[in-house]
């Protein structure tokens, strides 16, 4: 978990923060326990794991290991984008068009093979391009115009949405697409995108793993290569990090094209697990991506947080969304319920890092 | 030439056969099944055209972006209008107040009839009276059933939203359901609401609701499969609109439930799932004839002084049962996107 990595890359540390590694009376270490709890990401798994023992009292069917599979399967498909959406906010930016691009891509693949009668994977590859397309611009147009990345992808967001909608209008003739699931290559992809196996009798759906993996793998570039540190660089502070060497443009185009890739990514979860593409989902899906990275420990300013800590924020959220249901309360107070526990949740994680982080 | 245009062209050349490679991939990788080739291209219902004086009619309705149900009431609405003569004019918005701002956009533009859903009566109280005073003749469509007299519209096209739910209930009886669950995709929607209201009335079984994130999907698959986990005791699942039945297919998979399915509203591809018995049936309103009647209607008051429903009843629309039964006289209109 959280535990292996104290490791904070070296851009992060406040130039000129005190007197280096002497040690007097008043920098002495503290314990590592405190350290520790002291780490966002440490935190916001205690609060996890708050909430998740919460429902295992209050919601026994959240006991079964099938309850599990399903609360995880929910949170995958929150998760595997809230991860690049909290690189780029460590990064300092933001995409308000993540939700809408998911669905953008999906529609893309599904309407480039059915109409022209191809193997779906000529529509996996070309919905590809045009995800990282959307993210090249997103990047480019912030970083050209030097515009709040706010307000870019505000844009963007209301951009695709009409496009999702008036495009899928144009080519199909309604506002979802066609069924593409007799068509060649589609078992295959499902098998990639959209399968799941068994393990002790619980079905597991794949994206939990390739959820684990991103999260694996965006960790290890994070604290490990060079890429990693010039996130935390742009983030801290552009202009300084130029000043050293840091190709600023490169590293923000390139995170708002992973955006891109995780928008690809889940879009085809959702065409090979559904079939077909309702043109006018997506809206709204943005802001959960963010609050997972948030409640993670992703600063909202950019320049600190981790890879980890969404993952358990994707936790957070799935476990609230279902456990409500398991518990089997009043559905007409699920938002404010919703809205409770996480704001419940937070508080903790404030509360842990704050009182292990005092003197 | 010079040397960078000749450096260019070489810098071109593997673009080039990228672009042709990528090409030539694409006509190998063909689908042998589905897509659009294997999909008929049969028209819509077009036949002649009136010869009556062109007239322009505006359609307000309070839909959201992307729905396909409405996508079905403007296309009825379309082919009445390409029938008739008929330049329409359609817009719309969930919001009331913007609702009833493009009501008064369509009197300044002075057309000949408005069609508009009454989703929220008292908001459009005082522009339907504007309209009225302006000598424009307006008809309802879709939602307000029992406020469409109140406000003065001429005539209403639609379906009694609780009547359709009662008369879900009473089928979930003849199936000998005990325990259902009614899945709300969009929580606060009073439609929604009047349609499990509705079920709830006849329906002697036990019925809960459930409410569902409509527009993220692999959250509305979870969410029915942890209901299902929760109380195994649900033999059938009534969902709103036909994506979220076909979802909830998955979901009774997934949890290991035998809970039957059963919806409103109908899409092509719920019209498949019918026949093969993955859904049990659909509770049909026709929204086709919806938007197609609420603009025939103003043509023929225009030009011969008709009234359907005489001015004092509402003309149902609805509810009419899809199931097995009568699926295949169905399907091949859905696979149009007309019913």
């Amino acid at each position: 978990m959280g535990m292996t990595q104290h490791a904070e890359p070296a851009v992060t540390t406040p130039p000129a923060s005190g007197p280096g590694k002497v040690t007097d009376g008043r920098t002495s270490e503290r314990p590592l326990a405190l350290r520790l709890l002291a780490r966002p990401e440490v935190g916001v798994f205690l609060g996890a794991v708050a909430v998740w023992v919460f429902f295992l009292i209050a919601a026994p069917p959240v006991r079964e290991g099938s309850s599990m599979a399903n609360i995880l399967y929910q949170s995958s498909t929150i998760g595997i984008m809230a991860l690049p959406v909290a690189l780029l906010m460590i990064g300092g930016e933001f995409d308000l068009s993540s939700g809408v691009a998911v669905i953008t891509s999906a529609l893309t693949a599904s309407m480039f093979a059915f109409q022209l009668t191809l193997n779906v994977w000529a529509g996996i590859f070309v919905a590809l391009l045009v995800s990282l397309a959307i993210g090249f611009l997103n990047g480019w147009l912030v970083v050209k115009t030097g515009l709040p990345s706010f307000l870019i992808t505000l844009g963007t967001f209301l951009i695709l949405q009409g496009v999702n909608l008036a495009v899928t209008k144009l080519v199909t003739g309604n506002v979802a697409t066609d069924d593409i699931s007799n068509m060649d290559g589609f078992d295959q992809a499902k098998k990639v995108f959209a399968s799941s196996f068994e393990v002790g009798g619980v079905q597991i759906k794949i994206t939990i793993i390739y959820w684990l993996v991103f999260a694996a793998l965006a960790t290890w570039v994070l604290l490990r290569t060079k890429y990693g540190n010039w996130i935390f660089a742009v983030g801290g502070n552009k202009d300084s990090a130029r000043a050293v060497g840091v190709p600023v443009n490169f590293t923000k185009i390139s995170l708002f094209m992973l955006v891109g890739f995780a928008a690809w990514f889940v879009g085809m979860h959702n065409l090979f697990s559904f079939n077909t593409v309702q043109s006018g989902e997506g809206v709204g899906q943005e802001l959960i991506y963010i609050s997972a990275a948030v409640i993670g420990g992703c600063l909202l300013t950019g320049g600190a947080g981790s890879a980890i800590g969404p993952v358990f924020g994707a936790f957070m959220f799935g476990m609230v969304q279902q456990g409500i249901v398991y518990a089997g309360w009043n559905p007409d107070w699920f938002k404010a319920f919703l809205g409770v526990m996480l704001l419940g949740a937070v508080m903790i994680n404030l509360w842990v890092s704050r009182t292990a982080t005092r003197r | 030439m010079d040397r960078s245009s000749l450096s260019r062209s070489r810098r071109f050349a593997p673009a080039v056969a990228l672009a042709a490679a990528a090409a030539l991939t694409l006509a190998g990788c063909s689908s042998s099944s589905g897509g659009k080739k294997s999909e008929e291209s049969a028209d819509g219902a077009s036949a002649g055209k009136a010869t009556t004086p062109r007239m322009t009619i505006a359609l307000v309705t309070h839909q959201s972006p992307g729905d396909t149900f409405w996508d079905i009431v403007r296309k009825g609405a379309q082919a009445a209008a390409a029938k008739d003569n008929v330049k329409l004019v359609y817009s719309a918005d969930p919001s009331a107040a913007n609702q009833a701002n493009l009501v008064q956009n369509a009197i300044d533009q002075k057309v000949d009839g408005i069609a508009i859903t009454l989703a929220k009566p008292d908001a459009l109280k005082d522009v339907v009276a504007k309209a009225k005073k302006a000598g424009i003749p307006v008809v309802g469509l879709n939602s307000g059933v029992s406020d469409w007299q109140k406000l003065g519209l001429m005539e209403f096209f639609g379906q009694d939203e609780s009547v359709a739910g009662e008369a879900l209930g009473k089928r979930l009886n003849e199936a000998g359901a005990k325990s259902a669950v009614c899945v709300i995709q969009e929580q606060g929607n009073i439609g929604l609401t009047q349609r499990c209201d509705g079920v709830k009335k006849t329906f002697t079984g036990k019925l809960q609701t459930l409410n569902v994130n409509g527009t993220d999907m692999p959250s509305v698959k979870s969410t029915i499969t942890a209901k299902l986990t929760q109380d195994k005791s649900i033999d059938y699942v009534v969902t709103l609109g036909a994506p979220f039945a076909l979802t909830a297919v998955q979901s009774a998979s997934d949890a290991g439930s035998k809970a039957k399915i059963a919806t409103f509203d109908l899409n092509k591809d719920l019209t498949g799932a019918i026949s093969k018995g993955t859904i049990e049936f659909a509770v049909d309103q026709q929204p086709y004839l919806q938007g197609y009647l609420a603009v025939d209607s103003l043509w023929l008051y225009k030009n011969n002084g008709n009234y359907m429903g005489g001015g004092e009843q509402p003309v149902l629309t609805g509810p009419a049962f899809v199931d097995k039964s009568n699926v295949d006289a169905v399907a091949a209109f859905a696979a149009k996107g007309t019913r």
